[in-house]
């Protein structure tokens, strides 16, 4: 139960429009108020549990992602929120997109919308938490992503 | 038989000074909301922010950071100990002092940048409050003829009454040492646009727990320096405590951060003149509170 009552976020832009990073942000503010839930805005991956992402992930990106992934302690969360983080939205199959944040790193939960209202953030962030839980009681451990180097595959 | 009653003290302390600080510091945040027209977490959010935090992965960037941190825990109970059992005052600034250095050795140790900038600009606050603390020392010295702080609690008036431009200067003392704003710079839940976690950056999981554990205490033990302005009275002495906590988290919602070298400004100029005005005052007229 610890976990949930606790949970902290670090939320990480990934190329997005700035659409669903005020949405996020929103959340923070006395109208919805996400800190009644224990969540906290973190500024270091090292102390959050929680990792919102928002926006598509492209090869300039790709790896400050996969570093901060690979920097928050177990157990951990992916949620990813909008369009974009969930499939890649309107920048799907663009020459420098890989796609939704899905390709990257494991996702746990997708908050889908261009952009998702406060509202839903705030459920994902919910239905995160008993993942979280989960997570714990099974001694679950996110896999260390490799970087890649910087290369743009040809058929991109 | 007087050994055991020690023993049950410093017990009590152990057990009790952290559960005063952990609610301090959730009536803090409570608080904060208010005044920021929201909910604001439960009143044990602290209590469950610690306990998640020991159930985590320890994630450290090399072996020694958690030793500092046990090191600022260690130091900082100690000097609890010592303000509880009445022992030596300036022992007990330089025990608290070492408290200090031990977090910022912690924090320079990482060799973050953002962690580097928190300690640095933690050093200037040392700078900024040691001396009003020296001076306070002193003050109780003037005043009862002893360094010792039994005296001060056995003396038939509060020393409020000869040292009220000290209180002032320890008021924002409280304020620097708590690190609340205006003089949250260091290490701070609003900075981490340009600053991350300050000091406590590369901290994760048991370590930062015990980074908290050591603030409940440290809520209790400066609190405690403000109790002995009135220490002939407890109940007062008490509710001064609780009165000046309640002023820094006024003041903490309601200014802004500000760059370290106003506060080195303000504390070298305003904080030492007042300071050593009640100093001078204190010496000239020789009064002695017994």
């Amino acid at each position: 139960m610890s976990l949930a009552k606790s949970p902290w976020i670090i939320h990480v832009n990934c190329n997005s429009c700035n659409g669903c990073d005020i949405e996020v942000v929103a959340c923070l503010t006395p109208l919805y108020d996400a800190e009644r839930f224990g969540v906290l805005n973190i500024g270091t991956p090292k102390q959050a549990d929680i990792m919102v992402v928002t926006g598509s992930i492209n090869y300039k990106n790709v790896n400050v992602l996969k570093n901060i992934y690979n920097q928050i302690p177990d157990p951990k969360v992916v949620l990813a929120v909008g369009a974009c983080a969930s499939t890649g939205g309107i920048f799907h199959n663009c020459y420098n997109v890989i796609g939704g944040v899905d390709q990257v790193i494991p996702v746990d939960a997708y908050v889908p919308g261009c952009c998702p209202r406060p509202e839903a953030i705030l459920d994902g962030v919910v239905a995160a938490l008993s993942i979280l839980e989960n997570k714990k009681k099974g001694n679950i451990k996110g896999k260390e992503v490799p970087l890649k180097g910087k290369e743009v595959p040809s058929n991109a | 038989m007087v050994a055991m009653n020690d023993v049950l003290l410093a017990v009590l302390v152990l057990i009790g000074a952290p559960i005063i600080g952990c609610l301090a510091s959730g009536i803090d945040r409570k608080i904060t909301a208010r005044l920021q027209g929201r909910v604001g977490p439960p009143l044990l959010q602290p209590y469950y922010d610690v306990k998640k935090l020991l159930s985590k992965d320890n994630m450290i960037v090399n072996g020694s950071q958690n030793f500092y941190v046990v090191v600022y825990l260690i130091f900082i109970v100690l000097s609890l100990l010592m303000l509880v059992f009445k022992a030596d005052m300036l022992m007990i600034i330089f025990v608290y002092t070492v408290a200090s250095v031990a977090l910022i050795v912690g924090g320079m140790s990482t060799g973050s940048p953002y962690a580097r900038a928190g300690s640095s600009r933690e050093i200037m606050a040392i700078l900024s409050y040691e001396p009003v603390l020296i001076l306070y020392a002193l003050a109780i010295y003037l005043l009862t003829g002893t360094f010792k702080l039994s005296a001060v609690v056995e003396a038939s008036s509060p020393i409020l009454i000869y040292t009220p431009l000290i209180f002032i200067a320890m008021i924002v003392v409280l304020n620097i040492k708590l690190k609340k704003s205006p003089f949250d710079y260091s290490t701070s839940h609003h900075a981490h646009q340009e600053l991350v976690k300050g000091m406590l950056t590369e901290y994760s999981g048991p370590g930062l727990a015990t980074v908290e554990i050591a603030h409940f205490y440290e809520y209790v033990f400066l609190t405690g320096l403000i109790f002995l302005f009135w220490a002939s009275t407890p109940i007062i002495g008490v509710l001064l405590g609780i009165i000046a906590f309640l002023l820094v988290i006024v003041v903490d919602n309601i200014t802004a951060r500000v760059y370290w070298q106003w506060m080195l400004k303000l504390s070298w100029t305003f904080l030492l003149v007042i300071s050593l005005v009640n100093i001078a005052y204190l010496y000239v007229s020789g009064v002695k509170v017994v």
